[in-house]
């Protein structure tokens, strides 16, 4: 591997790992705070994306398409947290896991009916379509690159406000003792709605920005669900930091693998790697709950 | 009042194997041949999801890993048709085999890879428990469905096409009949043993885990093992069902293991109810009929479905073996 190579690779890896972060953020505090599994948070990764791409093809602005799939998949996700799942806190994980399984069904088939069972075109903004001269025999693709600086921004501004800010603190307390917390004082309720709105929205900025390098389509968001489920369960559930390292390290073993080994078996090192780490220990890199 | 067990759990699962050995005649003569495929088809689910139950309804266990379990039963059985075809002996480490295309050879083989597969998964899983074991199991099974597309010589992404005659005790398992009356026995064999099993000293421990895990090792007995014998013994189950769906349709693909499709084996148990070893074969049969039916329809059917599994998570606690107590008992 030559050394351009490797700098594009791991440039491709750290820029996977800061979607699956974004992702992941949302995943894990509903995880660690609400106490629920829910297998639909891919489904708002592919709204997201869905939504930019028709908005921005109708509108012809990228960014307008970016701020309105934001606005619908905030909304998606408290409208979901009020009306359906917030039944499911205190049922029992199978209730959760059924739940969410018939949520991705609706969602998949009603994406299909909207948009359509072919991928979507879905162009770059202009001026972003070209690549940057990084290194003597390395053009890195412009959009990655924003990619990648927007996804640090947003994770860096969540990492601040979730360890520096009071609601920050709420959070984290929800999500180390959810009954201590409202026993405190905090209006959980509200917490949970906001927990889930936010957690919605990051998944469909993850979903926005993948769609003009992957394909729109139906069942975008599975494969993407599947690998935030590891990053949440190797960095310990409920916690950010956790998410964060793991999901670096994943989107790192993800991209490698696929270049050193072959696309399948390179798949199978990220669930070889999370059976290593859970082996070792159980409750993840970085445990939230006692 | 209280029933006897014979009446609760023996005489449904008489009933269910009649009413299935009923469906070629019936079918025949109304001129439905097709129905029977559909009649194979629920069966072969029913087992797994009757294997699954013995882990997720008895053992207290939410895997989604069973449908990566019942793929490699299928590929055991694929692969195994594979090599006898083209000639060319399968490495195992040192020892060379030939293949073959003989289901009473394959068909146990498939149940004692799955077992042990589920066992290597099982000791690692069992580790952690709730949602960690959701989520565990669920990345274990995407990693049965990757290796099973790294397989390009088994046909990779686009699934095995098996090419050998196979053979069923001297009949042809492709000949509808034939796959029918194999998949009732083995759901009869299935059947007869969950319900001797969940009896038995060792489920009356596996069910006492599921509820406290604490009081059981407060009396002295070490759960996992428990556990760990429940995920291999259901993970055969799922094998043997994988196994025979191969040889019957003499076609296995990735597509049978996704994660997807554990979810649906789940939704079959919790459509037929958790709480009988004979609900799954009721959720199987609903499942697939509601597939069916809908797809018929609709070409949204997904659409429909999901709705219905989300109606059923809020609202019908305890499946359809539930529904009808409660409605009994109004």
């Amino acid at each position: 591997m030559t050394l351009p190579l490797l700098i594009e690779q791991t440039l491709n890896g750290i820029q996977l790992g800061v979607m699956l972060f974004l992702m992941s953020a949302g995943l894990t505090l509903v995880f660690g705070i609400m106490n629920l599994i829910n297998l639909a948070h891919g489904s708002l990764y592919m709204l997201g994306a869905f939504v930019a791409a028709s908005v921005a093809s109708l509108t012809g602005y990228f960014v307008v398409g970016a701020i309105v799939a934001v606005i619908v998949t905030a909304a998606a996700g408290a409208l979901l947290e009020v009306a359906l799942l917030r039944r499911f806190y205190r049922r029992t994980h199978l209730d959760q896991v059924l739940v969410t399984f018939g949520l991705i069904l609706v969602f998949n088939e009603g994406a299909r009916q909207i948009w359509g069972g072919v991928p979507l075109r879905f162009s770059l903004p202009a001026g972003l379509d070209g690549s940057v001269h990084l290194w003597s025999g390395l053009d890195y693709p412009a959009f990655r690159l924003v990619i990648l600086g927007v996804g640090l921004v947003v994770g860096l501004l969540l990492y601040a406000v979730i360890m520096r800010t009071r609601i920050g603190m709420w959070v984290r307390a929800g999500a180390s003792n959810r009954t201590m917390a409202a026993a405190m004082g905090v209006n959980v309720e509200m917490i949970f709605i906001g927990v889930f709105a936010a957690g919605a929205a990051l998944a469909g900025l993850a979903g926005l920005m993948a769609g003009p390098i992957l394909a729109v389509q139906v069942g975008m968001g599975e494969p993407v669900l599947i690998l935030c489920l590891v990053v949440t369960v190797i960095g310990g559930i409920g916690s950010i930091n956790g998410a964060l390292v793991a999901a670096l390290a994943i989107g790192l073993i993800d991209t490698f693998g696929r270049v050193l080994l072959s696309p399948a078996l390179g798949s199978m090192a990220i669930f070889v790697a999370m059976a290593a780490i859970l082996a070792w220990r159980p409750k993840g890199l970085f445990p939230v709950h006692g | 009042m209280a029933k006897s067990p014979l009446i609760r759990d023996w005489l449904p699962i008489m009933l269910i194997l009649a009413v299935f050995a009923a469906v070629p005649s019936v079918a025949q003569a109304m001129g439905q041949p097709f129905a029977i495929k559909v009649a194979s088809r629920i069966l072969v689910f029913a087992i797994a999801a009757v294997g699954l139950n013995l882990v997720l309804g008895f053992g207290g266990m939410v895997s989604l890993l069973h449908a990566g379990l019942f793929g490699v039963g299928g590929y055991v059985v694929g692969i195994s048709s594979y090599h006898e075809f083209n000639g060319e002996a399968l490495m195992l480490g040192p020892v060379a085999w030939g293949g073959s295309g003989n289901l009473l050879i394959t068909l146990p083989l498939a149940a004692l890879t799955s077992a042990a597969v589920a066992s290597l998964m099982g000791v690692v899983s069992l580790r952690t428990s709730g949602s960690y074991f959701i989520m565990i199991t669920l990345a274990f099974n995407q990693m049965l469905f990757y290796l099973a597309v790294s397989l390009d010589r088994y046909g990779g992404e686009d699934g095995l096409q098996m090419l050998g005659t196979l053979n069923l005790a001297g009949f042809d398992p492709s000949k509808r009949l034939v796959y029918f009356y194999a998949a009732l026995s083995v759901l009869a064999v299935v059947l007869i043993f969950s319900q001797r099993l969940i009896g038995s000293r060792f489920g009356m421990v596996l069910r006492a885990t599921a509820q406290n895990e604490r009081r059981v090792k407060a009396l002295g007995i070490p759960p996992i093992r428990y556990k760990l014998a429940a995920v291999a013994i259901s993970g055969a189950i799922c094998g043997l069902a994988g196994g025979l769906l191969a040889g019957g349709t003499q076609f296995i693909s990735p597509a049978d293991m996704s994660w997807v499709r554990s979810g649906d084996l789940i939704v079959m148990c919790v459509l037929g109810g958790l709480g009988t070893v004979w609900g799954p074969v009721l959720g199987a049969a609903c499942f697939l009929l509601l597939e069916l039916g809908l797809s018929g329809l609709t070409n949204a059917w997904q659409l429909p479905f999901g709705l219905i599994v989300i109606g059923m998570a809020v609202y019908l606690n305890g499946g359809l073996v539930g529904l009808l107590r409660r409605v009994r008992a109004a």
